[in-house]
């Protein structure tokens, strides 16, 4: 810039009473490109807008140095005033002169000659700073939300009813998740479907909601505001216009009874056609393709006995997988977890004894639509159980499985306890092996009390084996808190397992561009302050992707993050910050080191004809680029800048700084 | 009269170099008959019995190109550059180590009374009970001999003298130098300052595939049991490929070995070895990186055997650190 104006703010005292303004505005008057110095008191407020508008005007500055406090208090402030003014925002420059001098120093003499090569040096930067623009980015005011758990259908109800549409993408045939598998909830022991089914169907009904079951995610491109989205639909071979979800084929399927129901966590089977659950959203068959005998062995009998059971008409053995491409401007990302399979434990006996079960298969067999209709029963006999034992922590807590606390598990087996004493009477032994109870919600430790007043027996304690001998199972318990080593008989034991990331979230985190943590879960910016944000912009987490949670800690995200994404939708364009990083074609080889690194995925590879021949170079996409600069520092060869600190604006200032301006070297 | 109207006059000079310049100019084949035809020599030490005093007796300007190659180690190389400098129209810094300080530069790493001890008196295989050194003036009977000084450190020929035009490379490649010779002929040459080289880097011109880069550990030539066609840098191989100016062909890659990079940095570049150490850092243990433990980032960093004779082999006299100082 060739016409500078320099304004020094006195902020109050907290600058002036260390620095010398006065002097530093003479200092300056005298630099090459300086057309106008002032000082003020408040150089932030109104009268101090005013100075800076009018030497744009009167002036005709075209660069202006502020010589003020820290550019994250007062940068954008300022970039306002330039633009209201006329002058281009992007070429101000900050000189920090408070928390980096003034309040830094106690020599006003030395704070003096400090401030001086401070604005001196963003003077030669000023000089060297060019006007740039703001690209703009038009919005399509559509959401994609993946995943239709409670987290998921939270999120499409949020943005549906603030009048955006929704692609709302489930794997299974129904929505309801892992929170549909529940019979209660803790601590206030609501019925799990009685209070999920309403919102279930709000969603099947919402007219801004395009529910798709059945179908996965394939594939994404494009960026913030429009991304282009392509999901597979996997064919149910149901027509389901048609089905009425009678249920009549699932009665009359060959299979029936033969396949474990994944549902009720294989405790019960069910037939190759199927309804998930009784609640299930939408209320539609799904014809399982791997275990239909008409479609393995292309012969089911003398005729596939749920096309003759179907008066509707509404089985379709020739459906195939349809790709839907949909158009987007933000992604709510919410896909749940698994739970950790403890067979991996050897130790527990899992995979040794059908009576040691997890809490989701107690849930199960709690549950009234469960595979018992709601009797707790032992899995080996189906006798009542007399005695149960919870192991909590299963995996969790663990260096050698799972280093976190999956969250639930405590309330989880205190929820249990009464449950189970509801289903069996108060004469059944209930053991809870424990390492630390942590009931941090809100009503979570009263719960606890209310359960801890109740004739439970607590040890604290990890067991180190459970013995299996037929129906004989024993546990053996050292109890921290008495220092004796227990041994417990019990008919039935309950693991808590550790709450993991979905077996396949590296693959989705890959296909999403999406970084995860070191424990496997999706990865926010930051934790505190941009919990629901991710790295790729427009991209949110909601839920037990982002890391174990509750269902109030769930739905709170899950508003968040809607919220987060229709902060985008609202918007018909979106500006870009211009101070992103560019490649220059002409000096880039192609190397791909800048590719891997960018936390944004903001770079990609392009093949270009020069010349006649096909040369690759790095292009970055300037919406999804948020100016960390990392790609900078990393290119080899220098072929990226950084719009606003390229290096002949920095080494100018080092070069003031440093009465030094020769890097030498070959060039 | 113009330049090319009429015999061109070339002088060529080795300072402290291999040798290997030298050869690079019979190279170009029999091309060198064309040069001869276009140009005098007027002085070459490795070929023509030109006397320095030939040269100082010259004119100013008279010579028209001078190739200078080697790094300038000695007084009598720092006069040679100053006399040419005097003697020749434009003059060329030939070579890596005339361009940048070349793989002689890594002596920076010591000085010369380390240099002296280690050549003359540590060596296991020197006997020299006398314990004497070279020296600028030595009594004997007879008179008095003299050696030029030998400097306390190495610099580029730029550092020394002004130069007009580099030509990197260890040692250059034959089509940048013929490019060269036939610009001075056709007197069509870069504006000043110029390196006569592509301005891309290296992996413009390697024919490996590249792909996404994630190191996981870095590993030495040998170390690697069968170097796949790939860029040698995703198979954990240190390679300057990617912060080296082109122009070579790529030709050590063909050959699977990886780039050291003798072309010097690319335009935009301030440092070849700071941008691959920079370049380094950022993808190695890229995945998981939030999670590293500094154990591990050591164990990854021991992976570097020799950094500065990694990233600096031939820059390191010209580059931004470019001595070790004691104290």
């Amino acid at each position: 810039m060739e016409r500078i104006g320099v304004f020094v703010c006195h902020c109050g005292i907290n600058i002036s009473s260390m620095v010398d303004v006065e002097s530093i505005v003479e200092r300056v008057r005298e630099l090459d490109g300086v057309v106008e110095a002032k000082s003020y008191k408040y150089m932030c407020s109104d009268r101090g807008a005013q100075i800076i508008k009018k030497s744009i005007e009167e002036k005709g500055i075209d660069g202006a140095v502020i010589a003020c406090c820290s550019p994250r208090m007062h940068e954008p402030t300022f970039r306002g005033v330039a633009e209201d003014g006329g002058m281009n925002p992007f070429t101000v420059e900050i000189a920090n002169i408070r928390e980096q001098c003034s309040w830094a120093h106690d020599s006003r003499e030395r704070s003096t000659e400090k401030a001086m090569k401070l604005v001196m040096s963003s003077v030669a930067k000023a000089r060297l700073l060019e006007p740039l623009e703001r690209g703009r980015t038009p919005v399509i005011p559509n959401a994609l939300v993946i995943g239709g758990g409670i987290a998921g259908i939270q999120a499409s109800l949020d943005l549906a009813n603030e009048g955006f549409r929704v692609y709302l993408v489930e794997k299974d045939p129904s929505i309801g998740g892992r929170m549909a598998q529940l019979d209660k909830t803790f601590p206030t022991l609501d019925c799990s479907s009685c209070i999920l089914t309403p919102k279930m169907m709000e969603v099947y009904h919402h007219p801004n909601i395009d529910l798709m079951t059945y179908s996965e995610v394939l594939s994404i491109e494009g960026s913030i505001g429009d991304y282009r989205v392509k999901v597979r639909r996997k064919p149910r071979y149901v027509d389901v216009d048609r089905c009425t979800g009678c249920g009549d084929c699932v009665t009359a399927c060959r299979m029936r009874d033969r396949i474990p129901d994944e549902f009720n966590m294989g405790l019960s089977n069910r037939s190759a056609i199927y309804i998930q659950f009784p609640q299930a959203i939408p209320l539609k068959a799904v014809m399982d393709s791997e275990t239909c005998l008409f479609h393995r062995f292309g012969k089911c009998g003398d005729g596939p006995l749920c096309v003759e059971a179907c008066e509707a008409e509404a089985i379709d053995f020739e459906q195939k997988e349809e790709v839907a491409e949909l158009n987007v401007g933000a992604i709510v990302v919410a896909t749940g977890y698994d739970l950790l399979d403890p067979a991996s434990l050897h130790e527990y006996g899992y995979s040794r004894s059908k009576n040691v079960i997890t809490t989701l298969e107690l849930e199960r067999l709690i549950s009234s639509s469960g595979p018992t209709k709601g009797e707790v029963r032992l899995p080996s006999s189906g006798e009542r159980p007399r005695s149960v034992t919870m192991i909590m922590c299963v995996g969790s807590r663990d260096e050698t499985q799972c280093s976190w606390c999956c969250r639930i598990g405590c309330m989880t087996a205190l929820k249990q306890v009464i449950l189970l004493r509801e289903n069996l009477g108060e004469e059944v032994e209930i053991n809870i092996l424990y390492t630390d109870i942590r009931s941090f919600g809100k009503g979570y430790e009263e719960f606890y009390r209310n359960v801890r007043a109740e004739n439970t027996n607590f040890f604290r304690g990890r067991p180190s084996e459970v013995r299996i001998r037929n129906e004989d199972i024993r546990i053996d318990i050292f109890d921290t808190i008495t220092n004796k080593l227990f041994e417990i008989r019990t008919d039935m034991v309950v693991l808590v397992p550790a709450v993991v990331p979905r077996a396949d979230s590296g693959e989705f985190a890959r296909m999403m561009n999406l970084s995860r943590s070191g424990d496997g879960f999706l990865l926010e910016a930051h934790l505190k302050l941009k919990p629901m944000d991710t790295f790729v912009n427009g991209i949110f987490i909601a839920g037990c992707c982002q890391g174990p949670k509750d269902i109030t800690d769930t739905v709170a995200q899950a508003s968040g993050a809607a919220s987060r994404a229709a902060g985008i939708l609202s918007k018909k364009e979106l500006e870009n910050d211009p101070l992103i990083a560019v490649v220059d074609a002409d000096l880039c080889s192609g190397c791909r080191i800048c590719i891997s690194l960018c936390p944004y995925s903001a770079i990609e590879p392009v093949v270009e004809t020069m010349a006649g021949e096909e040369v690759v170079h790095a292009e970055i996409n300037e919406v999804l680029c948020q100016g960390c600069g990392a790609c900078v520092a990393a290119c080899p060869s220098g072929a990226i800048n950084q719009m606003g600190f390229k290096d002949n604006q920095i080494l100018a200032m080092i070069g003031v700084l440093n009465d030094c301006s020769d890097a030498g070297g070959l060039k | 009269m113009p330049v090319t109207e009429r015999k061109l006059k070339f002088a060529f000079y080795w300072g402290a170099s291999c040798g290997g310049c030298e050869i690079a100019v019979l190279d170009i084949d029999e091309k060198i008959l064309d040069v001869a035809a276009a140009a005098d020599i007027l002085f070459w030490p490795v070929a023509v019995d030109t006397k320095y005093s030939d040269v100082e007796a010259m004119e100013d300007g008279f010579i028209d190109v001078c190739f200078f190659n080697g790094a300038i180690r000695t007084s009598e190389q720092e006069e040679l550059a100053h006399l040419l400098r005097r003697k020749s129209g434009c003059l060329v810094a030939f070579g890596s180590c005339a361009a940048m300080g070349g793989i002689p530069g890594l002596a920076n790493l010591a000085n010369r009374d380390k240099i002296f001890e280690t050549a003359y008196l540590d060596n296991p295989s020197t006997s020299n009970p006398g314990r004497t050194l070279p020296s600028k003036e030595s009594r004997v009977k007879e008179g008095t001999l003299t050696l030029p000084e030998f400097h306390d450190r190495v610099r580029a020929l730029h550092q020394v003298t002004d130069v007009d035009y580099f030509l990197p490379g260890c040692p250059p490649p034959t089509n940048l130098i013929l490019e060269a010779v036939n610009a001075v002929i056709k007197g069509e040459l870069p504006p000043k300052g110029s390196v006569i080289a592509p301005e891309k880097s290296v992996c413009e011109e390697c024919r490996f595939e590249k792909s996404e880069k994630m190191l996981t550990e870095i590993r030495r030539i040998y170390e690697v049991e069968k170097v796949e066609d790939r860029c040698l840098l995703e198979q954990g191989i240190i390679c300057l490929g990617p912060a080296t100016r082109g122009g070579c062909s790529a030709r050590c890659l063909d050959a699977y070995m990886p780039c050291t990079g003798c072309g010097g940095p690319t335009p935009n570049s301030m440092d070849q070895g700071g941008k691959m150490i920079s370049a380094l850092a950022s993808i190695l243990g890229l995945e998981g990186e939030e999670a590293l433990p500094d154990e591990e980032i050591e164990r990854l960093l021991d992976g570097i055997v020799d950094p500065v004779g990694t990233f600096y082999k031939y820059g390191l006299a010209a580059a931004l650190i470019n001595r070790r100082l004691e104290g």
